[in-house]
């Protein structure tokens, strides 16, 4: 008799439980399918100079940070100093210039720095789609043979950079 | 409450269960993409028309591609567009995308270790219900005694009325 009390009882509070937990969840924070497979090769113009090429190829042999970005991108605006802050650290920086135009973008590189050793532009979206990108700034962490080890979605922030990556570019780093 | 209730609650039960099922499949928005889409052959356009439906857009996270206009989505239907024809099949675009995004752009998610229970627990929940209800109803009826009252039952019952009509005239 007393179970039939108690049971819609324990029954409702797991619910609440569980709800709770799903607050706390972030939807938009998909996980990847490309963590620990080789990151898509591309072949793009630089976006500085647009009768060279940024390939691929190009961020292996040492761990690299890859940081998809547009002028439109209200949040890249405010991520930027934080890839100045990784590149100071010592870890290659890369871009992947995402469906903007040329001159926007370089008018944001002139007002906000210009922190990537190479930056690719993706005019069509192209490379982006191969990358799964669908929503920037998005920043890829890869290893010396370029498979991507890991990815955040969203603004980098300074205890994403000291919490992870810092320590696993350095763990990358001592990997042969 | 008669045996033939309990059964036809049961039996409404079951038929909701099995029926509402393919009612959800054709349902869905038919607003035409922005830029029109010319395919070669009937079958190309259906693939196209079925991939766009059950894809979802990964930035605006409720809708699928044909419904959203996120830039991605637009370009996502114009890869897809470009895929099928191609001579692309209808698993070799879902895979593309699914190496590109993961499982989740899937509005109908593979069945695996991590989806029984997504798939199968709603309708698990229902059958554990309808059972329970079925047990407790047959119980409660089983409880009701049919035995025809015994002599002093039948005298009581009588006082019992007589006495209820007095007092409420």
């Amino acid at each position: 008799m007393k179970l039939r009390f108690v049971l819609p009882l324990v029954a409702f509070f797991a619910l609440v439980g569980l709800l709770w937990v799903g607050l706390s969840l972030d939807p938009r924070a998909l996980p990847s399918p490309l963590i620990g497979r080789e990151a898509p090769s591309f072949d793009l113009p630089e976006l500085r100079d647009p009768e060279t090429r940024f390939t691929s190829a190009e961020m292996l042999g040492k761990p690299a940070l890859f940081n998809v970005w547009a002028s439109w991108c209200v949040t890249c605006r405010q991520e930027h100093p934080m890839l100045a802050e990784l590149r100071r650290s010592g870890v290659p920086v890369y871009g992947l210039n995402y469906k903007d135009t040329r001159s926007d973008a370089l008018r944001f590189l002139a007002r906000f720095g210009d922190p990537y050793d190479a930056i690719g532009f993706d005019e069509s979206g192209m490379v982006g789609i191969d990358w799964g990108v669908y929503a920037t700034p998005e920043t890829f962490l890869m290893d010396r043979h370029g498979m991507i080890r890991f990815k955040h979605i969203g603004m980098i922030t300074p205890d994403i950079i000291e919490q992870k990556i810092l320590p696993l570019y350095r763990q990358l780093e001592m990997e042969s | 409450m008669s045996r033939n209730r309990i059964l036809a609650t049961c039996i409404v039960g079951w038929a909701a269960l099995f029926l509402t099922g393919p009612v959800l499949a054709q349902s869905g928005p038919t607003a035409p993409p922005s830029e029109p889409m010319v395919f070669a052959t009937e079958e190309q356009e259906a693939s196209y028309q079925q991939l766009v439906r059950e894809l979802r857009c990964t930035v605006c996270q409720n809708q699928n591609l044909i419904e959203s206009n996120a830039p991605l989505a637009a370009d996502l239907r114009r890869q897809i567009s470009v895929m099928i024809k191609d001579g692309a099949q209808t698993d070799e675009v879902v895979e593309y995308m699914v190496a590109r995004y993961g499982d989740f752009v899937l509005f109908r998610p593979p069945k695996n270790a991590t989806t029984y229970l997504l798939w199968y627990g709603p309708g698990a929940l229902m059958i554990i219900g309808l059972t329970l209800l079925g047990l407790i109803l047959w119980r409660r009826r089983s409880q009701v005694t049919t035995d025809p009252l015994s002599v002093e039952e039948q005298q009581r019952l009588r006082r019992l009325l007589d006495d209820d009509e007095k007092g409420s005239s």
